[in-house]
């Protein structure tokens, strides 16, 4: 083996521009990929972008009509309730998500807790299940005549909630639905990052008398903050695109209150045949997708090279 | 982010800094400390695992206990007649043997695909390797839900409509996996390849024979990830078929949902058999998801 190795050094003194002699191995073994990434995925990008400027319907001929599109979005108060109803879900999803996946975490690697290891298979449980069936459960749940949550009020003296037919307690009832649903993940997230930080770190503090509280502040939150971002980022994205937990649990009602933008893209363009237009609805989601990612990037890489 | 936090499942919870397992001598004055952790922990574990409980629980009720009160944890005369007939009721063993089908497909192409792409990511050196990457990384930034309509337009135009190949081959694309084996390729020596290579070796065989049995715990883990995508997938599946022969699991029970009056029965079993799939795999293969550092793609 040494033999070897030392034969390779001499061979090649810069590995990285020898191995790029090679070509057809490498295409070979990408050549799956990017046929499925041209026909899934640049192809859509790029039909998508050119039919948001057209009143594409499905089938038959369509017109070019530049930006009208994007003018009626902005004038149509079905987009703009679908889009404020989602950007209010993820205000107030990723923060609760954020919070409790943390305090996951951190109960579960705690020193001080008993039984992190089942505890957390029990929080990891919820991520296994499919958005349908989270939706379903706490449908089950939060039953406004049946449900267990009224039942337990009412057992105690108070009065029965709207949960499903107040619109705002009804995204409420997602909104925890989600984050009961991600905590399993995000919280893998937060063990990762925190089994990282070197332990010696808290062994000083604690000598210096800093207590769990001040340990946590001054040094578990400054050293997870990349992957905090990660977080942020990962849980935007997927709260703006959300869809399948509210189609379960309340089909995004009462009424339409509670449409978010998915559910009007696939209800423009699926059930009303206007591709077009719902093209021009899926582009706005994407740009602001892409702001928040960008957005992140840049804070991200500013905490990074502090 | 180093190369080392790929998934080592062996090694999961040993980097020895906060060690669960064996819990320190606490310090004095730490036993106040280690009643409010435990107990903080046990209240959460409460919130997040009695839905679950109370919800498979239901399930055996039979349906005119549902909704009897007053409500009781431990159904009286626990029955498997909801399963029953969530099972007999339209379909629905026709559509848990789709589902299975299209998972397991999908996930037997999605790590072919994945380990192919993420060992020439790692192991060659090519300009234009590294700009397919950031293509794959582009993947990121456009989720599904913003091309569905281009996408099933795309998808009607190739033929696949009303098919599991329409729903399977878009699904096999996916950025995490290739990343998952690109971080684990990255972390074998190059010398390995050299020496191989110096042995006469060619290059896909030094891939299939070497480097396919290595990445067999991510092999594992992203299979195991995939399955469960796809299990759970709803939006696509319920776009590309309209024939109820071919329907999913997911679709089986969100038109149960839909109906005027929604059976309940029905319901609670159709979603409990639904879980079983994947909280059955889960418990068998916990460390490699455990394990996994999911989003190592993600972070560098």
């Amino acid at each position: 083996m040494t033999k070897r190795a030392s034969v390779v050094s001499v061979s090649s003194p810069s590995p990285p521009r020898r191995r790029s002699k090679y070509t057809l191995a490498p295409l070979v073994l990408i050549a799956a990929n990017v046929v499925l990434f041209s026909l899934f995925f640049v192809w859509p990008a790029v039909i998508g972008l050119l039919y948001s400027f057209t009143n594409y319907t499905g089938v038959g001929a369509f017109q070019w009509i530049g930006l009208d599109n994007y003018h009626n979005l902005f004038g149509d108060s079905t987009f703009y309730d679908a889009l404020t109803r989602t950007l209010l879900y993820t205000v107030l999803f990723v923060p609760l998500n954020f919070v409790v996946s943390l305090l996951a975490a951190n109960l579960v690697v705690s020193k001080h807790a008993k039984g992190g290891s089942v505890a957390r298979v029990v929080f990891f449980i919820p991520w296994l299940l499919s958005p349908i069936v989270v939706g379903v459960l706490w449908r089950w749940m939060f039953g406004e005549n049946f449900g267990l949550v009224n039942y337990v009020i009412e057992k105690f003296g108070g009065d029965a909630v709207p949960w499903q037919s107040n619109a705002d307690l009804s995204l409420l009832v997602v909104v925890m639905a989600a984050a009961w649903a991600w905590t399993g993940f995000t919280m893998l997230l937060f063990i990762a990052a925190i089994k990282n930080v070197p332990v010696s770190y808290y062994e000083a503090a604690s000598l210096d008398g800093a207590g769990p509280w001040r340990q946590f502040f001054s040094i578990t939150l400054p050293s997870i903050a990349p992957t905090s971002f990660i977080v942020i980022l990962l849980n935007t994205i997927n709260a703006m695109k959300e869809y399948p937990v509210f189609v379960a649990l309340n089909n995004g009602g009462p009424g339409t209150s509670n449409n978010l933008l998915v559910q009007y893209i696939y209800e423009t363009g699926f059930k009303r045949g206007q591709i077009g237009y719902a093209s021009a609805a899926s582009f706005v989601l994407m740009l602001i997708l892409m702001a928040v990612a960008i957005i992140q990037l840049i804070v991200n890489r500013r905490v990074e090279n502090r | 982010m180093t190369t080392t936090d790929i998934p080592r499942p062996a090694d999961v919870g040993s980097k020895g800094s906060i060690s669960k397992k064996r819990p320190r001598k606490v310090a004095t004055g730490g036993l106040r400390q280690a009643v409010s952790a435990t107990a903080l922990l046990w209240f959460m574990a409460f919130l997040y695992g009695f839905p679950v409980l109370w919800f498979v629980l239901s399930s055996f009720k039979p349906a005119s206990d549902l909704f009897s009160y007053p409500l009781t944890l431990v159904p009286h005369n626990p029955t498997l007649s909801g399963f029953k007939a969530a099972w007999d009721s339209a379909n629905f063993s026709q559509y848990f043997i789709n589902t299975a089908l299209v998972c397991v497909i999908t996930t037997i192409l999605t790590v072919g695909v994945s380990c192919c792409t993420g060992y020439a990511l790692a192991k060659y050196d090519n300009r234009w390797l590294k700009a397919f990457f950031i293509c794959i990384l582009a993947t990121t930034m456009l989720p599904g839900e913003v091309m569905l309509a281009p996408e099933f337009l795309v998808v009607r135009n190739l033929g696949l409509y009303n098919s599991f190949a329409g729903i399977i081959l878009p699904a096999v694309l996916t950025a995490t996996g290739c990343f998952m084996f690109r971080q684990f390729f990255l972390t074998v020596p190059d010398e390995l390849v050299e020496a191989a290579r110096i042995d006469g070796a060619k290059e896909l065989s030094i891939f299939l024979r070497i480097m396919v049995p290595l990445s067999r715990p991510i092999m594992l883990t992203l299979a195991i990830l995939s399955f469960q995508w796809r299990w759970n997938d709803y939006i696509w599946p319920l776009l590309m078929l309209n024939d109820p022969n071919k329907f999913t699991v997911q679709i089986g029970i969100q038109s149960i949902v839909g109906a005027q009056n929604i059976n309940w029965s029905v319901l609670l079993g159709a979603s409990v058999i639904s879980m079983i799939p994947l909280i059955a795999i889960f418990l068998v293969f916990q460390k490699y998801v455990m394990g996994a550092d999911i989003n190592a793609g993600l972070k560098d």
